[in-house]
């Protein structure tokens, strides 16, 4: 398991735009499997709707979890991709 | 031959197959013992079929609008295939051994009701989407079709009367004409018919019935009669009248690209009356010379609940940018009386036109308001904006509305968001207080705009809706004319415009009169422009003079 953590940024948090950005690219790497946790809560982060459900603000801290053959590259492209736009 | 006679509210020609419409029926009832396989099946193709559509939707998003506004269908796309929204549906459909539809209705609330609950407003917000998706599942269950109209081919569209909420969500070109059993010629259909310039006919009554469904018809929005398999001799008579219409057309054609000026010199502010972004194209296409009335009301009428302000920066940004400069006059929010918005939760009144309608709600409710005003001065910024305020009466209500303007300017300034500080602010001249006010009005404003059906409806004490007023309701009553004349003079002597942006400005007949009168604007229905430039181009206004104000 490769995993970062990422202080949310953005002013409405992980809101429908990056959410579904975010599940499209989680489900983009075959074999590794992406997570996300806040707090005590974990989900797939390709499960679009449980993400959102998790009402993440900016100022939360969120840590990423991928498992799978390909974990490091796909650690790279979703940090890479929570600096752009979260 | 059957001969149906109604009153013709948009003029034209035109054939096309009756179809009457329905109100789509998404009633979900649940029913057990269901073919699982069977109902699986089902949803498979309804799931496949709504990703198509929002694949389209999404796609046409983009051309149009760009890929922010792309992305919305594309979520919505992602939430049909969600895993664990499919899920929940599958459990329910085994679980309870039911039908599909009943399974989506109950995950898409299950779902909708975990983000209402949560505490932050814009996840809140998200239960709409889901339940978007969940009811554009439902429809590709039962069947129902996106648009309303279920044809290959346009459609003369024949119904008791529509509501403006059901208008708005119809595939416009699937329409080739309309025929209402009820409606009146003030009705929104017919507005609407004449902004898209296709033959209406209204008070049709009980002769349009049902069995007439799909048979060949023909309108005729002139004579205001529905004809179906006409003899030789009317046939002709029909296809000389298309014939005249389309030469008619064509001679139109030649005004394009001309000023509107009159021989003697006398310009004239050619302008449209819009409902939504859509009718943008029609501006365009009639040569509009701007928009002198942009309804705002579409964007509350389509909706569930309050549109918020970047719903309504996004439409009116759309406009104003579309239009390239030239004059958007953009009127805020005018409901009540006959156009009803549920979650308003308007107290039910005796005499709703007397009652808490269009400005008297905005300045009840200033939240509601603010965030329609902060959206309009953000979409200053794109292009020429201008706001209108309706059903004015007092001095102080304009001096209440400019004072929700600075504030807005206030605070759009403090958090640096561009706008336009100079945008114009105007009201509607369509109360009798306003027209004895109008001297003073016009020191507190840029321009009037007079609409004509409201100042009728109250100078003359006639309901606009009702359908057997006949001729009592007569826009054409010297009272009319007299205070159209009152809030002219007082416009002039105050230094501003007064235009006219009501069903009459399009009356050929008056032009006369306005021009007498110094109407600096007419702004009508795009279909009407060319006609009405040609006759403008054809007047001298010099030796218009004012007999029809006199009795």
């Amino acid at each position: 398991m490769t995993e970062f953590k990422y202080l949310i940024q953005d002013p409405i948090g992980i809101h429908a735009r990056p959410a579904g950005l975010l599940a499209k690219l989680a489900k983009s790497f075959e074999g590794t499997t992406v997570y996300l946790t806040k707090g005590e809560s974990t989900v797939k982060a390709s499960q679009l709707m449980k993400l959102m459900g998790l009402g993440v603000k900016a100022g939360d801290e969120v840590t990423i979890g991928c498992e799978g053959g390909d974990e490091a590259a796909a650690a790279e492209a979703l940090e890479k991709f929570f600096k752009e736009n979260l | 031959m059957i001969l149906i006679q109604g009153k013709g509210v948009s003029r034209g020609v035109v054939k096309g197959p009756l179809y009457f419409y329905k109100k789509p029926d998404t009633t979900v009832v649940k029913i057990e013992g269901a073919d699982l396989e069977a109902e699986k099946s089902r949803l498979e193709e309804a799931k496949k079929k709504s990703i198509e559509q929002l694949e389209v939707l999404a796609e046409k998003a983009r051309e149009e609008a760009g890929d922010e506004s792309a992305i919305l269908f594309e979520t919505h796309a992602m939430f049909v295939e969600d895993d664990d929204f499919v899920e929940c549906i599958n459990d329910c459909l085994e679980g309870e051994n039911c039908n599909a539809e009943y399974a989506v209705k109950e995950a898409g609330e299950q779902f909708a009701a975990m983000f209402a609950a949560m505490d932050d407003a814009y996840m809140q917000a998200r239960a709409a989407d889901i339940r978007d998706v969940s009811q554009r599942i439902l429809n590709n269950l039962m069947g129902v079709v996106d648009g309303g109209i279920d044809s290959d081919v346009p459609v003369v569209l024949a119904a008791d009367d529509l509501a403006p909420s059901e208008t708005l969500q119809l595939d416009k070109s699937k329409i080739s004409g309309f025929v209402l059993r009820e409606g009146s010629s003030n009705g929104h259909t017919a507005i609407l018919a004449r902004t898209m310039g296709i033959p209406a006919i209204c008070g049709a009554g009980a002769d349009l019935v049902e069995a007439y469904q799909g048979r060949e018809c023909y309108v005729d929005g002139e004579t205001g009669q529905v004809i179906l398999d006409p003899d030789e001799l009317t046939l002709q008579a029909l296809r000389e009248k298309y014939e005249k219409q389309q030469e008619m057309k064509k001679l139109m054609e030649t005004m394009r690209g001309q000023e509107d000026v009159t021989l003697d010199g006398r310009k004239i502010k050619l302008y449209c009356n819009i409902g939504s972004p859509d009718d943008v194209a029609a501006v365009k296409s009639n040569d509009g010379q701007g928009i002198g009335l942009f309804r705002s009301e579409f964007l509350y009428l389509k909706s569930d609940d309050y549109p918020t302000e970047d719903e309504q920066f996004e439409a009116y940004k759309a406009v104003a940018a579309a239009m390239e400069g030239k004059r958007v006059i953009i009127r805020t929010l005018d409901i009540g009386a006959d156009k009803q918005v549920p979650y308003f939760n308007l107290q039910k009144e005796e005499n709703p036109a007397l009652g808490v309608r269009a400005i008297r709600i905005c300045l009840n409710r200033p939240e509601v308001f603010r965030t329609q005003l902060r959206a309009l001065y953000r979409a200053s910024a794109y292009g020429k904006v201008a706001i209108m305020f309706p059903m004015i009466t007092s001095v102080w209500e304009v001096r209440e509305c400019k004072r929700a303007c600075a504030a807005v300017m206030k605070e759009l300034k403090e958090e640096g968001i561009p706008f336009n500080p100079d945008t114009e602010i105007g009201i509607m001249i369509e109360t009798p207080a306003s027209v004895f006010m109008a001297s003073n009005l016009a020191k507190e404003v840029d321009f009037f705009s007079v609409g004509t059906n409201d100042l009728t409806q109250y100078t003359l004490a006639c309901d606009r809706q009702a359908n057997d007023l006949g001729k009592f309701f007569d826009p054409h009553h010297p009272a009319v004319l007299r205070a159209l004349k009152m809030a002219a003079d007082a416009a002039h002597e105050n230094g501003i415009w007064i235009g006219i942006c009501g069903e009459l400005g399009a009356d050929v007949s008056l032009l006369p009169t306005f021009l007498a009168i110094g109407i600096d604007e007419l702004s009508v229905s795009p279909s009407s422009v060319l006609p009405l430039r040609a006759e403008i181009r054809k007047s001298i206004a010099q030796l218009c003079n004012l007999e029809k104000l006199e009795w």
